[in-house]
């Protein structure tokens, strides 16, 4: 060993050694069901099972917080994904399908519903999948993670997004300047530029509906109750209860964000 | 004094400048929030904001006072589960303002659920549906035949009705005929 290769092994193995026990650990309900402070903490819960891809979800929302109904941009969607036995695309990846080697569409956001076993691949294509060939094939709702660590906060030049005491991420649309920082920051891509106020836009779990104790709009208009939101801070609230204790799983966990919508019955071919 | 010193005095003079308009620019009690320096940095006004938006999603318990009758009768359905505003519209200033609520009979709004799709990891496939390119005439609606409140196959099919077996709660009866 020379000094150079040394020198080099010395600075990866301090470099290494340096990272803290607690960075390489993706997320941990009951570190945020301990922690002090807010007795609120807001946690959403998601079944794919259960959710049967109507889109009363999508409806709702767009209506509730005044997102614009034919633009196509919406604070939350439903996802359909359909896997074929042979494990053969039947999609080819295009602007609108990037193409995970999966068979996954969500026209309109679902907004909808899901009314045709085709596959939307965007500019009004379609593609038909046999029904005989389908080895999977379920409906994922997604919407704003309200991460421990939100990644579009932290970009955020201004101080315009932030985080409540709650755990909810807000947008302050007076401070907002529009560069766009966030939403190329999310991982999950929830977030979008508003149509009408041109500022950075988001799913804030119906921050107006939970702080007076009713539901969300998408868990009021879910029939199934594929959608749940609750208080982690409740011992007692069901959705804490399934979420301490039931097989729940998250979205993108290596990115660290500590995602804060858990998923029931979630399959590894979801991004 | 040397003119070398005059560019320091130049970006002194930049930095006062730019402290003093933020001072009056920045609101008094923008300021770290309860989730810490890293996240919560905000407006606390904006909090308000957000929690002062209108709630237009009234939810199926706002409805029972006056639609009692509709109400109740659904209860005992499998249409139970879906809330009165996923197919009759948000009840935002209904009735005070907004009158009558617009009802989505769109054949469309049905298919949401029961257009088939055989998918064997979603409770989708367990739903009974049908194929809406083939099943009865496409350009007619579903309240046609079937009534949304109670959607029961067996009575349907016994009658051979094609007229609206869908009625609406006749405006008079509302409060009387709710049997509140």
């Amino acid at each position: 060993m020379d000094r150079r290769d040394f020198l080099k092994q010395t600075i990866t193995i301090v470099a290494g050694a340096a990272i803290p026990a607690t960075a390489l650990e993706f997320v941990n309900p009951r570190t945020l069901f301990a922690a002090h402070g807010s007795d609120v903490k807001w946690v959403f819960l998601a079944d794919t099972q259960k959710c049967v891809g109507c889109g009363f979800c999508v409806k709702a929302c767009k209506l509730e917080n005044e997102v614009p109904y034919d633009a196509n941009v919406s604070r939350t969607w439903v996802e359909r994904y359909v896997i074929c036995k042979d494990g053969k695309m039947r999609v080819e990846g295009n602007m609108a399908n990037p193409g995970f080697g999966i068979n996954a569409d969500s026209p309109k956001g679902g907004r909808d519903g899901f009314t045709t076993p085709k596959i939307d691949i965007g500019e009004g294509k379609l593609v038909e999948i046999k029904e005989e060939d389908i080895s999977k094939a379920f409906f994922v709702p997604k919407l704003c993670n309200q991460c421990d660590n939100p990644p579009c906060v932290q970009v955020c030049p201004v101080g315009a997004t932030y985080k409540t005491g709650d755990g909810v991420v807000l947008v302050d649309r007076s401070w907002c300047i529009g560069c766009g920082y966030c939403v190329m920051g999310c991982p999950y891509g929830v977030r979008f530029f508003h149509p009408i106020y041109k500022v950075a836009e988001k799913c804030n779990f119906c921050y107006h509906r939970i702080t007076k104790g009713l539901k969300t709009a998408c868990v009021q208009s879910c029939p199934f109750g594929a959608r749940q939101i609750g208080n982690l801070k409740d011992p007692n609230d069901p959705v804490t209860r399934t979420v301490m204790t039931g097989r729940v799983g998250i979205l993108k966990s290596e990115y660290g964000t500590k995602p804060q919508v858990y998923y029931l019955a979630l399959d590894r071919e979801v991004r | 004094m040397s003119h070398v010193w005059r560019p320091l005095f130049v970006a002194l003079a930049l930095v006062a400048g730019i402290l003093i308009f933020r001072s009056f620019y920045v609101p008094k009690d923008f300021g770290i929030g309860e989730a810490g320096y890293m996240y919560g940095w905000h407006n606390p006004n904006n909090e308000k904001f957000w929690k002062d938006i209108k709630v237009k999603y009234k939810g199926s318990t706002y409805c029972k006072d006056c639609h009692g009758k509709n109400f109740t009768s659904i209860r005992n359905t499998p249409h139970a589960i879906i809330p009165c505003e996923n197919c009759h519209g948000p009840g935002t200033d209904h009735p005070e303002k907004i009158a009558k609520l617009t009802i989505d009979i769109n054949r469309l709004l049905c298919l949401r659920c029961h257009a088939v799709l055989k998918y064997p990891n979603s409770d989708r496939g367990k739903i009974r549906g049908i194929d809406p390119a083939t099943h009865q005439d496409p350009n007619v609606e579903c309240v046609t035949c079937h009534d949304p409140h109670n959607p029961n196959l067996g009575a349907l099919k016994k009658s051979q009705q094609r007229f609206p077996v869908y009625e609406r709660e006749p405006m008079g009866a509302q409060g009387k005929g709710s049997g509140r």
